[in-house]
């Protein structure tokens, strides 16, 4: 078997984690990412939108500074957020994105003189100055007071994942792609590495590290409607949860975004509403406007999907054998806005649906799309309960997004965090040292070894690994979907229960041999449903509603009793997740109040002394 | 009326010493707005659980999943069973090593790839977090942004005579991303730097100019105006490279 030794050991080569490689680099030390796919295929790699910072070049961006971003991002999040974060966040944004630029991203510019655009459907008029021509433009996003949103097209991701990519290939930057992480090497105290799968031949290796960091992005597909890649199964977040001691924050924090096409459920950026679109019913109407008179489509992603899911309900959705839809309707922005500002749009809508978003009609519903939960850090990305192990983008539970992610701000949040932890990762290397038991090491992999021979032989049962993961979506959307109530979140949590006792039994129907996904994905699954239980119970637990997360039994926000972050740990052998709660902020630079959209009553905080 | 499609596709596992490369034959029925994603996925979950195969995006924006389809490159989760015959042959993208079925290693060519042609903004400027961004036209953006587009599926690797023949050759992928940094003001280098990286037959000089990969290029690439492109100012340096007055 083969071992590798590091200084840092990336889990993930998506922004975040290259963006952390780089800084370590930089600073000279040894740095190997891992990757089930080449680098730029990381998910990163499909943002379209683009990513938030507050550099006030464009008209319609004008007074816009880190304070007015700070105070959008706490309001997105429902005040769910850590506010020291999200201030760090919006202070360093505007530099991580000159400093994209002097990599090599090509940002849009501003170009001076009129121009038009669209708002609601409507059309305005706007004027760019001179003196700001050639500097990096902005577009609107939801939720946001300025336009803020910096983009390539709609290629945002790929642009800055490439750029990011170059730079780490031209420092040195290791990565092994095609290699799956199955569990962290630690001694209950210090993080030592990890043991790893060759996705090529399907054997284990063994990476020690004086510093694992988790970069593994979200999710997502543990639903089964999701805008997520296939590939964002949550191993990060399964490794961590697996050592019983490091816990996942805010779980039941899951973001539907608006504008997920039927039935692919690929995502159109809600640049679409950004630069102007429109939400239709079956009718044909603009309902937006009705819910929410002041942002109508632009209002944040939880508030608009929660309308959505609600004027559906009313019988107004489009039927269609896949489900009910709405309709996007772009028609108005012309073809040349089309094909330059949104064409990866117009690819998606002709190549996956067969239409023309320049005559037809978009048919779109809310779909699974960001993970708020993750990997609880401190302010420094250092994660809690085991040293040495660091975590980072989507992945990590940072805390700057609370209970709602404002589009935008997390493609930024991976460089700018990558920035800032990546600094307290090259101190940390340059004072810590450890030591490698090889007992320990030996054991791990062993254990893991062990696994996949259980499987293979099919001593453990001989449940169908397909059929125990619909089991797990079927739960989970039925139980934690966009509307949550307390009878249907107490069942789901219970199926799911039964479902991981199942995702112990299973047996392959291949052979398993070499790269077998069928093996791949029956080591994974009993994490998964370990997951899809910490959000369900997080969800059943929290009696209120934040954010994107809408319990119909308890539509209030309660700051009195759940102004705090929910902390999910599972101690070895149990069937559900312990949970404690903590603060959600030790700074209130804005204390709790109304978001100005959205509605619903609040039940303040009791006012301390 | 539904169709049943017949799948015939390429199977070898080299880690698996009992298996040898053959054809398996797949039936499925054909539903509406079938891709080759969802038929692929189909058959792995209700036929072969051991089938390996390429996803990520499945959205047309990672380059993950490119496969030949009834003997022509192209991405498989954009490509709809609808506009196939009833009989669809899948085969993994040649002259990639092969990690089984259809599954090949594009990463460890591609990562080469951008060692090779250093794959960078070669620049001696120093980042200041303090000053602005360094302006730069708009339009100009534009054009980097276009051949900035590459997703690196290897489908245009795939389809080239040349790539075939000799395995060193850049690609129209690894000539598209030179011709990206030449573009770009930002990158420092000189037409002779550019010169020593592809002024050679693993370069613009192995190029047959038959332009099978922008035929195939998912993304639409002009890689027939950067290889032209290429060709003249590489033609150009070399001929400036001959000349000792010129040599600096
Ligand atoms: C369709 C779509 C569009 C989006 N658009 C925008 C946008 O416009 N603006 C915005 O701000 N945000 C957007 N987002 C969100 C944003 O793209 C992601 O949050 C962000 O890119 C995550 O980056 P990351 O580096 O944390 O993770 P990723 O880019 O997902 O990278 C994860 C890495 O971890 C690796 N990995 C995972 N598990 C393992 C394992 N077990 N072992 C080894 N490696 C592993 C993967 O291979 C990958 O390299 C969008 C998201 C989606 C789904
Ligand atoms: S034009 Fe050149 S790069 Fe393109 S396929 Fe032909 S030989 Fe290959
Ligand atoms: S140039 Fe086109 S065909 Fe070649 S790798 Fe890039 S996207 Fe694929
Ligand atoms: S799966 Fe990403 S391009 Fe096909």
């Amino acid at each position: 078997m083969q071992t590798f030794q590091t200084d840092l050991l990336c889990i993930g080569a998506g922004l975040a984690g290259e963006r952390v490689a780089i800084e370590a680099a930089t600073a000279g030390f040894d740095v190997t990412c891992l990757s089930l796919v080449p680098a730029r295929r990381s998910h990163s790699s499909a943002a379209q939108g683009g990513m938030q910072a507050a550099l006030g070049n464009c008209a319609m961006g004008e007074g816009d500074s880190p304070d007015v971003h700070f105070e959008d991002t706490v309001k997105g999040s429902d005040w769910g957020c850590d506010q020291e974060v999200a201030r760090l966040f919006c202070d360093n944004a505007p530099i991580a994105m000159r400093q994209l630029a002097a990599w090599g991203v090509p940002w849009n510019r501003v170009v001076p003189g009129k121009s038009t655009y669209f708002k609601g459907g409507k059309l305005f008029e706007k004027e760019e100055l001179q003196e700001k021509e050639g500097l990096i433009t902005a577009r609107a996003f939801g939720g946001t007071a300025k336009w803020r949103t910096c983009y390539t097209s709609d290629g945002t991701g790929h642009t800055v994942l490439y750029t990011m990519d170059n730079r780490a290939v031209q420092l040195g930057v290791v990565v092994h792609d095609k290699v799956e992480a199955l569990s962290l090497i630690h001694d209950g105290e210090n993080c030592l590495g990890a043991v790893v799968r060759c996705l090529k031949t399907g054997e284990l290796r063994t990476y020690l590290a004086r510093v694992t960091l988790i970069a593994t992005g979200g999710f997502g597909r543990i639903y089964r409607e999701s805008t997520n890649a296939v590939i964002n199964d949550g191993g990060g977040l399964i490794i961590a949860l697996d050592t019983g001691l490091v816990p996942l924050g805010n779980m039941e924090a899951v973001q539907f975004h608006p504008t997920g096409i039927v039935p692919t459920d690929i995502l159109v950026t809600e640049g679409c509403r950004g630069d102007g679109g429109t939400l239709l019913d079956k009718n044909e109407h603009r309902f937006m406007p009705d819910y929410e008179p002041d942002k109508a489509e632009l209002a944040s992603r939880d508030v608009v999907s929660r309308w959505m899911t609600h004027h559906m309900r009313q019988g107004l959705g489009v039927s269609s054998p896949y489900g009910d839809h709405l309709w996007l309707d772009i028609r108005h922005l012309g073809c040349q806005h089309l094909a330059t500002k949104l064409r990866e749009v117009d690819e998606i809508c002709k190549n996956f649906l067969g239409i023309d978003p320049a005559v037809d009609l978009i048919p779109v519903r809310p779909t699974q799309h960001y993970s708020m939960g993750g990997v609880r850090t401190d302010k420094d990305g250092l994660a809690y309960g085991l040293k040495g192990l660091f975590a980072a983008g989507e992945a990590a539970c940072w805390d700057m997004h609370g209970f709602n992610r404002l589009g935008g701000n997390s493609l930024a949040e991976t460089v700018v965090a990558g920035m800032i932890i990546g600094a307290k990762v090259v101190t940390y290397l340059q004072n810590h040292h450890v030591s490698f038991p090889t007992g320990l090491v030996r054991d791990t992999t062993a254990a893991q070894q062990d696994r996949i021979k259980r499987l293979i032989s099919g001593k453990s049962g001989r449940e169908n690994v397909f059929a125990v993961r619909n089991a797990m979506y079927d739960a989970l959307m039925h139980g934690a979907g966009i509307f949550r109530n307390g009878k249907d979140l107490e069942a789901c949590v219970q199926t799911l229960q039964e479902v991981h006792a199942r995702s112990e039994k299973i047996g392959l129907r291949s052979n398993g041999r070499g790269a077998n996904p069928e093996l791949a994905l029956a080591l994974r699954l009993p994490g998964m449903v370990r997951l899809a239980l910490c959000v369900a119970q997080g969800a059943l637990q929290r009696t209120e509603s934040r954010g994107s997360h809408a319990r119909e039994d308890h539509p209030e926000r309660n700051d009195r009793d759940w102004l705090v972050r929910t902390l999910a740990t599972w101690q070895p052998g149990a069937s559900l997740p312990s949970l404690t709660f903590e603060p959600a902020s030790t700074v209130w630079s804005i204390p709790p109040g109304e978001r100005g959209y959205g509605g619903g009553k609040i039940i303040p905080a009791t006012p301390t002394a | 009326m539904a169709r049943n499609l017949t799948f015939s596709i390429f199977r070898y596992n080299p880690q698996d010493p009992t298996s040898t490369p053959h054809t398996d034959t797949f039936v499925l029925d054909e539903t509406n707005h079938m891709t080759l994603f969802i038929a692929l996925n189909r058959i792995r979950e209700e036929q072969d659980p051991g089938l390996q195969f390429d996803f990520c995006c499945r959205a047309g924006i990672c380059g993950a999943c490119a496969m030949v389809v009834n003997g022509r490159p192209g991405l498989a989760c954009h490509t709809k069973t609808k506009d196939l015959p009833d009989n669809i042959t899948l085969m993994p993208l040649p002259f990639f090593t092969l990690v089984g079925d259809l599954s090949v290693d594009t990463g460890t060519w591609f990562r080469n790839m951008a060692q090779r042609v250093r794959s960078w903004v070669h620049t001696d400027k120093e980042f200041d977090p303090r000053a602005l961004e360094e302006r730069m036209d708009n339009a100009l953006a534009e054009e980097i942004y276009e051949l900035e587009r590459c997703i690196e599926c290897g489908c245009c690797v795939a389809a080239c005579g040349t790539a075939i023949m000799r395995p060193d050759f850049l690609g129209a992928a690894g000539l598209n991303r030179l011709a990206r940094f030449v573009l770009d003001p930002r990158d420092k280098r000189t037409e002779q730097d550019y010169f020593e990286i592809v002024g050679n037959d693993q370069g613009i000089f192995g190029c047959m100019g038959l332009l099978a990969c922008e035929d195939v290029c998912p993304k639409h690439l002009p890689l027939q105006d950067q290889l032209g492109m290429l060709r003249w100012k590489m033609g150009w340096a070399g001929i400036m490279n001959l000349l000792p007055w010129k040599r600096t």
